[in-house]
């Protein structure tokens, strides 16, 4: 301890150099909330001068009657830096597309401040607000100042992990269903799904309103939903054209850019066929005012993303093509309780549904849930002839 | 006596709506079109002609009360106390007055938040916790994203690369941050076996799980000075760390052989190209806290070697898809290595199946 009982952080000192702001910086000066920040910075500085980390594995936490969000947080030399003897993690569900007013976070940062070391991430990997670092006692007042106020806790472990979603129609022309609404419905609709892990593994459902995916649902979701259209692109000619007076390339930088080679242009007039169109979103993020998706708007619903843990990376693939977007929360409720029932039947423990399902084959696993094949799930049929043909189609 | 207060549980996260300025309520789902003002602002306009200014600055996520309380006290008085976070912990003002644009952005800089992140730039790096939180970090986290963030300062403020570039950070292969499919992925490693603790394994783990959480069967029940134990075939063990989750007795921290792996070429978005996952570019560099100097060259190597070279429009993986791999080794001065071929469930599928080569 240097004077005046703060740690000495010679190696953190460093990482308050520099142009980007510093996450040094933001624990030093909470200090004043919570004397937690002081043992949290020397803990660290412990960490960069011996290379390893100093938390101990897990530790089962959490607030009455719910099985998850909270992280168990204990320091592995608690005699050292007793002030982070206990230090857990509260998810807190955020608001859909991350939109606050300055009273609601206000509000937050006030019963952070009364219950915690006053650290956050804003926001953590799963979409959560993540409240950085309590004591055991702390978490039910926590829990009660955060419900009083209209928050909720978020999940973790075996659980339907907090949804998240893009901005979609709040603030953007390419949203082809409502990501902000879709997200809080699926919330709501599962808060026991939620807060109390009933399934083999995680679960996650990310809403994202365009093929952009901004929300890497593709990457990271269980369950990607990713809008999408039907019909034809939405096409103004006159600002096609300011664009092309403005100086964009229309052939070299939106028709030979098209993985489907769909456009032509002939210096005046671009031509698109919309048939060969496979809705990727380049011409459009490259001209938003004069091409917009089309006016029958929907979403591609897609399954099994996960990152490596623990049979390997894996991104998401076609389940359905279209769901229109009236129909995308009914829909897509049927669809869930049929994926929940095989999955809570034939997962194994520590198995995403991704890895279920190239366990068993994607045939067993859409006969399982009652959906039929289609060409849009493949990238090519089968190039091997070890077919297992059932009986009911042998003589 | 007074009954205790009523508990409220399971009401989920407030309704969105109530956050919204009522610039987007009444122009919700009415967006027509976007623009691009300047680096980290942008001008959406709704079919009704109304115009939403946002300015987007980038921020450490790991933020103190004190900050949000800026954060709010900068909306109050810029943009209506209105303010939301992207997917990239960026945090947008959300205006309705054009005039506050320029002095909200002078706010940020003096506080220290820059303006950008916007179009063909590098946005905030996503990121994990590292050793401010995790049991399980190779590596920390937050130091790095500091680090390349400063290096790469100049590419958040600006838009001059040929496209986006993502960049993302884990500090384990756990990948809570999910960098499988970024740009640049910087991901913390382990390079050694387990250290089983022998003394504690039969207390605190199930050996059938145990047993059944490694990916590759290297995990057998053993019998060690008379205790139920395990052992590990150490030439199976890809140092994945599935063990450790399960069992903290596992533990494979090792502070001279940990270390970080660099990762190309992934991205989520649909456009031109199908999403792709990253692909290994480097695949040790040493832990060097604080500044990881080795870590910062290399990604800005990449980066810069990139966009002097990638066309207009192409990501870092359609870029090096374009130039085929081994220009890519070339350009960037990497060696490739044996490490750099796959040996898990679907190498195959990695082998160059053609006679398609260039020289």
């Amino acid at each position: 301890m240097a004077e005046n009982g703060k740690p000495k952080t010679k190696l953190l000192d460093e990482l308050e150099k520099g142009p980007w702001p510093s996450f040094v910086t933001e624990i030093k000066k909470t200090s004043d909330v919570s004397p937690m920040c002081d043992d949290l910075l020397g803990q660290l500085e412990l960490s960069y001068e011996e290379r390893k980390g100093h938390w101990k594995h897990g530790g089962i936490v959490g607030v009455l009657g719910y099985g998850g969000g909270v992280i168990g947080r204990y320091s592995d030399v608690p005699e050292e830096f007793p002030k982070v003897a206990h230090f857990h993690t509260l998810r807190v569900n955020q608001p859909s597309g991350w939109f606050y007013t300055s009273d609601a976070l206000r509000t937050l940062c006030g019963i952070w401040e009364r219950h915690g070391s006053g650290l956050t991430n804003m926001h953590g990997s799963t979409g959560d607000i993540i409240f950085l670092g309590t004591k055991t006692d702390e978490l039910e007042p926590t829990f009660a100042e955060l419900t009083a106020a209209g928050f909720d806790l978020g999940g973790s472990g075996s659980c339907m992990r907090t949804p998240s979603c893009c901005v979609g129609p709040a603030r953007c022309e390419w949203a082809c269903y409502d990501t902000m609404k879709l997200c809080y419905d699926f919330t709501q609709a599962y808060q026991d799904e939620l807060h109390r892990p009933p399934f083999p593994y995680k679960f996650k459902i990310k809403c994202a309103g365009c093929a952009n995916d901004c929300v890497a649902a593709a990457a990271r979701a269980d369950l990607s939903i990713i809008g999408i259209w039907k019909d034809d692109i939405q096409q103004d000619d006159a600002a096609v054209a300011e664009y092309a007076a403005g100086g964009l390339d229309i052939q070299k930088d939106v028709c030979d850019r098209c993985p489907s080679r769909c456009m032509n242009w002939d210096g005046k007039k671009l031509t698109i066929e919309n048939r060969e169109c496979v809705r990727c979103m380049h011409c459009i993020n490259v001209m938003p005012k004069a091409l917009r998706p089309g006016k029958e708007r929907g979403a591609a619903i897609l399954i099994g993303a996960k990152a490596p843990i623990v049979q390997g990376a894996l991104l998401s693939s076609v389940l359905i093509p279209f769901v229109p977007a009236e129909e995308l929360f009914e829909t897509m409720k049927e669809l869930i309780s049929r994926l929940w029932e095989f999955w809570d039947e034939y997962g194994k423990n520590r198995e995403r549904i991704g890895e279920l399902i190239q366990r068993v084959g994607m045939a067993n696993f859409l006969d399982a849930i009652g959906l039929d094949p289609a060409p849009e799930m493949v990238t090519a049929p089968r190039d091997n002839p070890y077919i297992f043909f059932q009986n009911k189609d042998q003589k | 006596m007074t009954a205790p207060p009523k508990r409220i549980t399971d009401i989920g996260p407030p309704h969105y709506e109530k956050y919204l300025p009522p610039v987007v309520k009444r122009n919700y789902g009415q967006w027509k079109y976007h623009e691009t003002l300047a680096p980290g602002v942008l001008c959406h306009v709704a079919e009704s002609g109304e115009k939403l200014y946002t300015v987007r600055a980038g921020s450490p996520r790991l933020l103190s009360v004190h900050t949000i309380r800026l954060f709010a006290d900068l909306a109050d008085k810029h943009s209506g106390g209105y303010l939301r976070f992207t997917s990239r912990n960026n945090v947008e003002f959300l205006l309705e007055d054009p005039a506050h644009i320029e002095p909200l952005i002078q706010d940020l800089k003096a506080a220290g938040y820059p303006v950008g992140g916007t179009n063909a730039s590098i946005s905030n790096i996503v990121h994990t916790q590292g050793w401010v939180h995790c049991h399980s970090s190779a590596t920390d986290a937050s130091g790095l994203v500091k680090c390349m963030m400063d290096a790469l300062f100049p590419y958040f403020v600006e838009e001059k690369l040929p496209a986006k570039l993502r960049i993302a950070v884990a500090c384990c292969l756990n990948m809570c941050g999910a960098v499988h499919c970024s740009d640049i992925a910087v991901l913390g490693i382990h390079r050694k076996p387990p250290k089983i603790r022998h003394d504690v394994l039969p207390k605190v783990c199930e050996v059938p799980t145990l047993i059944a959480s490694c990916p590759t069967g290297a995990i057998r029940p053993a019998t060690v000075s008379g205790k139920q134990s395990v052992e590990v075939l150490e030439e199976q063990c890809m140092f994945c760390g599935n063990c450790y989750t399960v069992c903290p007795a596992m533990p494979l921290n090792d502070p001279e052989n940990d270390g970080i792996s660099i990762w190309v070429g992934g991205k989520v978005s649909n456009a031109r190209s199908t999403p792709k996952f990253t692909k290994l570019a480097i695949p040790y560099l040493p832990n060097h806290p604080p500044r990881w100097p080795e870590v910062v060259n290399a990604v800005t190597n990449i980066v810069e070697v990139y966009a002097s070279h990638a066309r207009k429009f192409e990501r870092m993986g359609e870029w090096i898809e374009r130039i085929g791999w081994p220009r890519f080794f070339q350009l960037t001065g990497i060696e490739f290595t044996r490490y750099h071929l796959d040996d898990f469930k679907n190498a195959g599928m990695t082998y160059a199946r053609s006679a398609h080569l260039r020289f």
